[in-house]
C-alpha cells in the first residue's frame, strides 16, 4: 500500500514531457487580489495563440502550445511554475509580474531562455549587451514615469516648476521602480515630489488618501495593480480628487479598475504604450475562430478590454519574434536560443500588423542588441465613464531620453558589475 | 511483527535515553539518513529541487524554530516572518560586505544575529503571555518588515528595494546565484536541517528543554522549583530565532535569489510557519517535519493532479487547492488535535501490539 501510494504521489508530483511544439509557458494569475487584472490579459494571450492554432495552424506551420501556470502573482509559485515548465521546452516567459521577473532574470539567463517583461520588470534589461535573454520593449517604467511627467508639462505649458505631484505606489519592486526616475525629473523640472507607498495588496489606502486630501498636490501619479488599483480610484473620488488630474500607468488602467468607482471615475487618465478599443480586424477573426468556436480562454468575456488587448499585443509579439525567428535560422522548430536571437531582431512595422489584422495598434519600433527596450513611445488614455471605454486623448510621443538613459547605464552597469558581466553583443 | 522492543535489550543509561530507543526506529532513521545524504542527490533534478525539496527543508528548519518557542516553552510568536527577513536581510549584508567568507559562515552568523533581535522581541514575554505576547511579537513583525522596506541601507541602495543574492561558493560548488545544481543546493539545506533537528532534539530533552517546558507548563510553579524565568524564556527566543534566522537565510540565498520583504517575508509567513507546528505537532520535533511536509507538498501535489493529470482550469484547481487543504486542516484539528505527531506516536502504539492488541 505505501508503495503504491509513493508511486502514485510520485507519479503526480512530475509533469509529463510533451511532444515538439512551439511551447509558451503562461504564468498567469486567475486567483487572489491581483486576478481582476490577471484573467484579462492571460485571456488575451492564450485566445491569440487559439486564433493562430485555428486559423493559420500555427507560426510557418508549427503548432504553438501554450501551458498554463498559476502563480496568484507569488514568486514562490513562480519559480515553481518555471521549474515545472521550462523542461517542456519553453521558448518564452512573460510572467506579468515584476517580483517574478527579478527572479527569473538571472535563472533564465543560467539556462538560456528569454523574457519578454512587456512594460514592466527591470527597466534596465533595455540594455541588451548586459541583459542579453531579457527585453522589456516597447516601453518601461521609467519611458512610463517620463510619459506622465510631459503629459503634465504639456497641460502647465511646460512649467511645472511650483507643482506638487504625489506618487501612489504599490510597496514593491514594482511600485519603487519609477521612484528614481520621477526624482531626477524633478532636478530637471522643478516640482515637488511626494511618495507614497500603499502596502500589499492594497486594500487599505484611507491614511494615504488623507495624506492627499491635506497637502492637495497639484497632480496624483499612481504604481498599482490589482484590487489596489480600484481601491485608489474610489478613495480620489471619495475626497473629490480631481479626476483628470489623476494619471495611472498603463497596468492601473483596466476597465476593472475604474468601473467600480461608476460615473465619478470619468477623465481619469492612464498610460499606455497600444492602441485600446476592439475596432480592428483582428477581432473578427478571435470572434469566428475562438469564442464562436468555444475554444476561448476562460470565461470568455474580456475580449476588447485593456489588458486583454495587451495580452493579445503580448502574445502578437512573441508569435512574431518567433516568426523572425523561422526566417533568421529556416527551420520550424524552435530553440530558447534561436527565439533569443528572434527577438533581438524584431521589427515591427505598420505594414505587419495591418496584416496580421492591427493597423495602428502600436509603435513602430525595432529591436536590437544595444536596445531591448523599443524607442519607449507611450500615449495617455481617459476614461468615458458614460460610454464606458477609454480612448487616446494624446498621440505616441517619446520618453526624456536624456534623463532616462544615463540611470539606465548606471543600473545595467552596477547588475553586470555584481554578476562578473563582460557587457558585448553575443 | 515490524516493530518489536523484545530482544531489544538496555544495558546502560546512554542506551536507555538515546533518542530512539527501538531498533527498527532507528534502523529506519538511519536509513532515512542515507537516503536523504547518499541517494536521493544523484536522482534529484531542478524542478524537484526547486519546487519541493528546498521549501521543505527550509520550512522544517523554521517550523523546528518555531515549535521551541510555541511548542516546548509555551510563548505564542506571530513574528516568524520577520525574524525570517531578520535572517535574509543580515545574510544579504554580510554576502556583499565579506564576499571572501564562507556562505555557511554567513548563514551561521545570520542565524546568530536573528537570535539576539528575538531576545530582543522576546523580553516583553516576561511580562505578558497568551494573547497579549502574540500581539507583541506581531508587532515585530510588522516593524521589521516596515524597517527592511524604508532604510535603503538594508537593501544596498537598489532602485527596487529588492536584495538578490550574488554567486557564492562551498569548496568550489556554487550553492547561491543562477548557476546552482540542483543536488548542491538540496545538500546545503539538508545539511542544516540535519544540524538544527540534531540540536534541537538534544536542547529540548536536556535539562535546557525541561526548563521550557516547566515555564509552559505552569511559569508560577517553575519559578518556585528554581527556574529562571528570565534566562529560560529569553534562551528559548534565541534559539528560536537562531533556526528562524537559518530558514530564513537559505530562504533568501539558495531557495529564491532575490526577494522583497514584504511579498516573501509579510505576515501570511508568521501564520503558515504556525500552521505547520500546529498540524504538525506542539513540542515534537517529528512534528516540525510532518507539519511542513504536509503544507509544502500538499498544495504541489493537488496542482499536479488537478491541472497536469486532470487537465482542470488552473484558476479552478487553485481555488480547489485552498478548499481542500484547508478542509484537510480543520478535519485533521478535529480527529487529532495533537497533530500529525500524535498520530503517527498512535500508529507505533497499535504497531507494536499488532497482531494481538488486547
Amino acid at each position: 500500500m505505501k508503495k503504491v501510494l509513493v508511486s502514485a504521489v510520485a507519479a503526480a508530483l512530475v509533469a509529463g514531457p510533451a511532444a515538439a511544439d512551439l511551447v509558451f509557458p503562461d504564468l498567469s494569475y486567475r486567483t487572489g487580489p491581483y486576478a481582476a487584472n490577471g484573467i484579462p490579459f492571460s485571456d488575451g494571450y492564450q485566445d491569440y495563440m487559439t486564433l493562430l492554432n485555428e486559423r493559420d495552424g500555427g507560426i510557418g506551420g508549427e503548432m504553438i502550445k501554450v501551458i498554463e501556470c498559476e502563480t496568484g502573482y507569488n514568486t514562490e509559485k513562480g519559480v515553481e511554475c518555471y521549474e515545472a515548465t521550462k523542461g517542456e521546452g519553453a521558448l518564452l516567459y512573460q510572467p506579468l509580474s515584476t517580483g517574478i521577473t527579478y527572479q527569473l532574470i538571472p535563472k533564465a539567463t543560467a539556462d538560456g531562455i528569454p523574457v519578454h517583461s512587456m512594460g514592466y520588470g527591470r527597466t534596465s534589461a533595455k540594455n541588451g549587451e548586459v541583459f542579453h535573454n531579457i527585453f522589456n520593449y516597447p516601453a518601461n517604467y521609467w519611458d512610463g514615469a517620463s510619459h506622465a511627467i510631459t503629459q503634465i508639462l504639456n497641460e502647465n505649458e511646460g512649467d511645472i516648476a511650483d507643482l506638487k505631484i504625489a506618487l501612489v505606489y504599490h510597496n514593491s519592486a514594482y511600485g519603487k521602480e519609477p521612484i528614481r526616475t520621477l526624482e531626477e525629473l524633478s532636478k530637471k523640472h522643478g516640482y515637488e515630489l511626494s511618495l507614497l507607498p500603499v502596502d500589499s495588496p492594497g486594500q487599505e489606502q484611507k491614511s494615504q488618501w488623507l495624506q492627499i486630501r491635506r497637502e492637495r498636490p497639484d497632480y496624483v501619479i499612481m504604481w498599482g495593480w490589482g484590487v489596489m488599483n480600484q481601491v485608489a480610484i474610489q478613495e480620489a473620488v471619495n475626497i473629490r480628487y480631481p479626476m483628470d488630474h489623476f494619471i495611472g500607468i498603463w497596468w492601473s488602467g483596466s476597465e476593472n479598475d475604474v468601473l467600480p468607482a461608476g460615473e465619478a471615475a470619468d477623465g481619469y487618465k492612464a498610460l499606455t504604450f497600444h492602441n485600446l478599443g476592439s475596432d480592428y480586424p483582428v477581432y473578427d477573426d478571435l470572434k469566428k475562430y475562438v469564442v464562436d468556436a468555444g475554444k476561448a480562454a476562460g470565461a470568455g468575456d474580456q475580449l476588447g478590454t485593456a489588458l486583454y488587448s495587451r495580452g493579445m499585443y503580448a502574445a502578437m509579439l512573441a508569435t512574431e519574434a518567433a516568426r523572425t525567428a523561422q526566417d533568421m535560422f529556416d527551420t520550424k522548430a524552435l530553440t530558447p536560443a534561436q527565439m533569443r536571437d528572434g527577438m533581438e531582431n524584431l521589427e515591427m512595422t505598420e505594414a505587419k500588423m495591418a496584416a496580421l489584422g492591427l493597423p495602428n495598434f502600436g509603435p513602430e519600433f525595432k529591436v536590437t542588441c544595444s536596445n531591448h527596450g523599443g524607442d519607449g513611445l507611450g500615449a495617455v488614455a481617459q476614461w468615458d465613464a458614460k460610454a464606458r471605454e477609454w480612448s487616446l486623448i494624446t498621440d505616441y510621443f517619446p520618453a526624456d531620453e536624456e534623463v532616462l538613459n544615463p540611470l539606465i547605464t548606471a543600473d545595467s552597469m552596477a547588475f553586470a558589475e555584481e554578476n562578473n558581466i563582460t557587457p558585448g553583443c553575443m | 511483527m515490524l516493530y518489536r522492543e523484545a530482544g531489544d535489550f538496555k544495558t546502560s543509561y546512554e542506551e536507555d535515553s538515546q533518542t530512539f530507543p527501538i531498533r527498527f526506529d532507528r534502523l529506519a532513521y538511519h536509513g532515512a539518513l542515507v537516503v536523504a545524504f547518499a541517494i536521493v542527490p544523484f536522482f534529484i533534478n531542478d524542478y524537484w529541487a526547486n519546487a519541493v525539496a528546498l521549501p521543505f527543508l527550509i520550512y522544517a528548519i523554521a517550523a523546528i524554530g518555531l515549535n521551541i518557542l510555541v511548542g516546548f516553552c509555551g510563548q505564542v510568536s506571530l513574528g516568524t516572518g520577520g525574524f525570517m527577513a531578520v535572517g535574509a536581510y543580515a545574510t544579504y549584508k554580510l554576502m556583499t560586505a565579506f564576499p571572501e567568507v564562507n556562505i555557511f559562515f554567513h548563514v551561521l552568523i545570520a542565524g546568530g544575529i536573528t537570535a539576539l533581535v528575538g531576545m530582543l522581541f522576546g523580553l516583553p514575554s516576561l511580562r505578558i503571555k497568551g494573547f497579549y505576547l502574540a500581539v507583541a511579537t506581531l508587532a515585530a513583525q510588522f516593524f521589521l518588515v516596515w524597517l527592511f522596506n524604508r532604510v535603503p541601507w538594508f537593501y544596498n541602495h537598489s532602485a527596487s528595494g529588492q536584495i538578490s543574492a550574488p554567486e557564492r561558493t562551498v569548496i568550489g560548488v556554487p550553492v547561491t546565484g543562477p548557476h546552482t545544481e540542483a543536488w548542491a543546493t538540496y545538500l546545503f539545506c539538508l545539511v542544516f536541517l540535519a544540524g538544527s533537528a540534531l540540536i534541537a532534539r538534544n536542547l529540548t530533552r536536556g535539562a535546557t528543554g525541561r526548563k521550557w517546558m516547566a515555564i509552559r507548563d505552569m511559569d508560577i510553579a517553575a519559578e518556585i522549583i528554581g527556574v529562571n524565568p528570565l534566562r529560560a524564556k529569553l534562551s528559548a527566543f534565541a534559539v528560536s530565532s537562531f533556526f528562524i534566522g537559518i530558514a530564513g537565510a537559505l530562504f533568501f540565498s539558495v531557495y529564491l535569489g532575490a526577494v522583497e520583504v514584504g511579498e516573501a517575508f509579510g505576515i501570511n509567513k508568521s501564520f503558515l510557519v504556525l500552521f505547520m507546528v500546529i498540524i504538525g505537532g506542539l513540542g515534537r520535533i517529528f512534528g516540525s517535519l510532518a507539519g511542513a511536509a504536509f503544507l509544502v507538498l500538499l498544495p504541489v501535489l493537488l496542482k499536479n493532479t488537478l491541472v497536469g493529470t486532470l487537465g482542470w482550469p488552473t484558476d479552478l484547481a487553485a481555488h480547489l487547492e485552498i478548499m481542500i487543504v484547508g478542509a484537510l486542516i480543520v478535519i485533521f484539528l478535529v480527529a487529532e488535535p495533537h497533530g500529525l505527531a500524535q498520530l503517527w506516536r498512535i500508529t507505533k502504539e497499535k504497531l507494536r501490539l499488532w497482531p494481538f492488541p488486547h
